[in-house]
């Protein structure tokens, strides 16, 4: 468990913001990522939670090189593989697999559901020779739930919560070490949630998967993670385990969103103590100086404009309440809903 | 309640005591090329003055279909309403004619949709579309809708709401957005507002933001408010009595602490135990199995029939009605309905 099979070390992700037509002239950038680190080990699910903007969409595509990082070092088993392309990064692509949001625009209508988990074999044949791959694919329909006669069957005949076992299939076809989830059930009912989130727990018994689940709906996050990250406005403000983030929160953000979280229980409307943050994230392409959360941070003091709080082990805290916390206030509030 | 009363009652000519809007047997069907989609099949509920209802389901339960019913903005064809009323202060709207029906529309009931961007029209500003709602409804001069809209954004708390009247709707973040829907909902001082998922697009923390607004100016106004969602935390939150649906049919209402504390059907008891717990943590989450039915093809008797754990030879011939709840010395629990064979054991379960 202790291994570390994924490293982010510094990533940086700016979408330059241009002005002009024929001699385009870099005006600014959006921030999106702007220098993330952490890592992930071997067999462990890491959550990341955030709003939208925040950056974590574009920081799985950045994992995945689908997007070019600005700069940082993104380290697969301890090669960095950011900077990777051609044949070096198929190879390592292998390895790094993806789950996406919506199963009802990642399956391409026209394509049978065999040639949509078969097609990864195209492009990595050697890991199931041409003969093998009918058997490789109803293997993985059986693998994922799904009846293994249905390979000849079209996207447009499934349900969405069947269709998002199909992306599920296509994710494991080239047995990868890694597979991000970018909010792979928020698509779905309620009641087909939870068939989804049980099917990935028991393939990552099964296969050692280890899984970074990017989502917003924080219960389902806590499920499932064993380690939780925060991120604001492309950075990460908080990041431990399930029991101190969500019980032992020391970030104003991380606490906001807790207390924000609608829950499931009429009891609780009264006694619950909720923290309504004013106003929107800002702009990524122009962020607040120092901390990127005092427009909304009711701890904002002067210091917090001028100086960016690190993401680091607070040393007046102890005890589950220090874990890496980016505040210069860090603390845990009491009362702290549960 | 009783300013309602008195504000109504002097509108209506004469005081009206019952619910708001009180639905009836309502069936909704669609023309489709495979055959009739039944929808909606036999819903009834009611609302009064300053009541939230929450309409609880998942796609395809046929809660949408139901507002869009009382609403009067189902496209007919392909849908058809069979059979069923729906009284607006016990005059049954789908006797009316169109242009009777449309002085309600607006007026007395409004709409707020969830996705505020396809809602709005993005070549309008949003003062315009605002001030549209008193130019068609009263009659009065762009420069004073202009006003009227200005002041609608100040209640519905839009910074610098001067500056931003002429403003287009893509220059809005989300949660401003539903503001502005909440805003044209407003508009004309609705008696009740129909709110479809109006906070599914929105983050948690501007959902907040938004959710606290609605409830505030729904107190203000004392309005009846009917919340569709399939979120059991938004639900818990705002909800003073909740009907939960199911392949076009109400399987169960009840008072809201009493739904969480003790469900009477097995499809609510089903989703209220597949939210992740803190104490499952690592345990696998319970699943109702199965997909919820093909509307072209419901199952015969109890529609949740297939997936339910509970199910008999009773459940696959015969459809329950929407049994009264009680207590197991008779006591009546009040509001409460199920419609299972097995209430009583459903209520034990826990």
């Amino acid at each position: 468990m202790a291994e570390n099979i994924l490293e982010v070390k510094d990533l940086v992700k700016h979408y330059p913001l241009t002005q002009g037509v024929l001699f385009k002239k870099q005006v600014g950038a959006v921030k999106a990522v702007d220098g993330i680190s952490f890592e992930l080990k071997k067999g462990e699910t890491l959550g990341i939670v955030g709003e939208s903007g925040c950056g974590k969409s574009t920081l799985a595509k950045v994992l995945m090189n689908l997007e070019r990082a600005t700069s940082g070092q993104v380290l697969f088993k301890g090669e960095d593989i950011s900077q990777l392309s051609g044949g070096a990064l198929k190879a390592v692509r292998r390895n790094i697999q993806m789950v996406f949001q919506d199963p009802y625009t990642s399956l391409n209508p026209r394509m049978t559901v065999g040639d949509i988990i078969g097609e990864p074999f195209e492009i990595h044949p050697e890991v199931a020779p041409k003969g093998d791959r009918r058997k490789a694919v109803q293997d993985l329909l059986d693998v994922v739930g799904l009846n293994p006669e249905y390979i000849n069957r079209y996207p447009h005949q499934f349900s969405g919560g069947q269709r998002q076992r199909i992306g599920i299939a296509r994710g494991l076809a080239l047995k990868p070490e890694i597979i991000i989830c970018d909010e792979p059930v928020s698509a779905l009912d309620v009641s087909v949630q939870a068939q989804v989130i049980n099917l990935l727990e028991q393939l990552q018994g099964e296969f050692g998967l280890s899984y970074m689940f990017i989502a917003h709906d924080l219960s389902i996050v806590r499920h499932i993670s064993d380690r939780v990250g925060v991120m604001y406005l492309g950075k990460m403000v908080e990041i431990g385990s399930d029991e101190q983030i969500y019980d032992n929160a020391t970030h104003p953000y991380t606490q906001a969103l807790l207390s924000a979280v609608p829950v499931p229980d009429p009891t609780a409307r009264e006694s619950r103590e909720r923290i309504i943050l004013s106003g929107d994230i800002p702009s990524p392409a122009n962020p607040p100086s120092g901390c990127r959360f005092r427009t909304r941070c009711w701890k904002a003091q002067e210091r917090c404009s001028e100086e960016i709080p690190l993401l680091a082990i607070p040393t007046t805290l102890e005890g589950p309440a220090a874990h890496e916390s980016a505040c210069h206030f860090p603390e845990v509030r009491e009362s702290a809903a549960a | 309640m009783n300013t309602a009363v008195d504000r109504t009652g002097r509108e209506a000519g004469t005081p009206y005591q019952g619910p708001l809007l009180d639905v009836r047997d309502l069936h909704v069907e669609f023309v489709t090329r495979d055959g009739v989609a039944r929808a909606v099949n036999g819903v009834n509920y009611s609302v009064r003055a300053g009541e939230t209802l929450a309409v609880l389901g998942e796609s395809g339960s046929g809660k949408s279909v139901t507002a869009q019913a009382v609403m009067g903005i189902l496209d007919m064809p392909p849908a058809r309403i069979p059979r069923g009323e729906i009284r607006f202060r016990g005059r049954d709207m789908l006797k009316m004619g169109k242009d009777e029906r449309r002085r309600i529309r607006g007026r007395k009931i409004a709409m707020i949709f969830q996705d505020a961007l396809s809602a709005l029209n993005p070549v309008l500003s949003v003062g315009f579309q605002l001030g549209e709602m008193f130019r068609a409804h009263h009659g009065v001069s762009r420069a004073e809708a202009r006003t009227k809209a200005v002041e609608l954004m100040e209640r519905v708390r839009i910074p610098a709401a001067k500056e931003r009247v002429n403003d287009y709707p893509h220059q809005f973040s989300g949660g401003m957005r539903q503001r502005i829907m909440i805003a044209m909902a407003l508009a004309l001082e609705p008696d009740l507002i129909i709110a479809d998922e109006p906070t599914t697009a929105l983050d948690v923390t501007v959902q907040a933001q938004v959710m606290d607004l609605l409830a505030e100016l729904q107190a203000e106004y004392n309005m009846g408010l009917i919340l569709i969602t399939h979120d059991l935390g938004v639900v818990a939150d705002v909800a003073d009595k909740i009907a939960v649906m199911y392949a076009g049919r109400i399987v169960e209402t009840a008072p809201v602490h009493e739904l969480y504390a003790r469900p009477a059907h097995p499809y609510t008891r089903g989703l209220l135990d597949s939210i992740p717990r803190l104490d499952q943590k690592g345990q696998e989450l319970y699943a109702i199995k199965g997909l919820p039915p093909n509307l072209l093809r419901i199952p015969p008797g109890c529609a949740f029939n297939p997936r339910c754990p509970r199910a008999q030879d009773v459940c696959r011939a015969e459809v329950p009605e929407l049994f009264p709840v009680a207590e197991d010395d008779g006591t009546p629990l009040e509001g409460r309905r199920s419609a299972c064979f097995f209430w009583k054991e459903t209520l034990h379960d826990r």
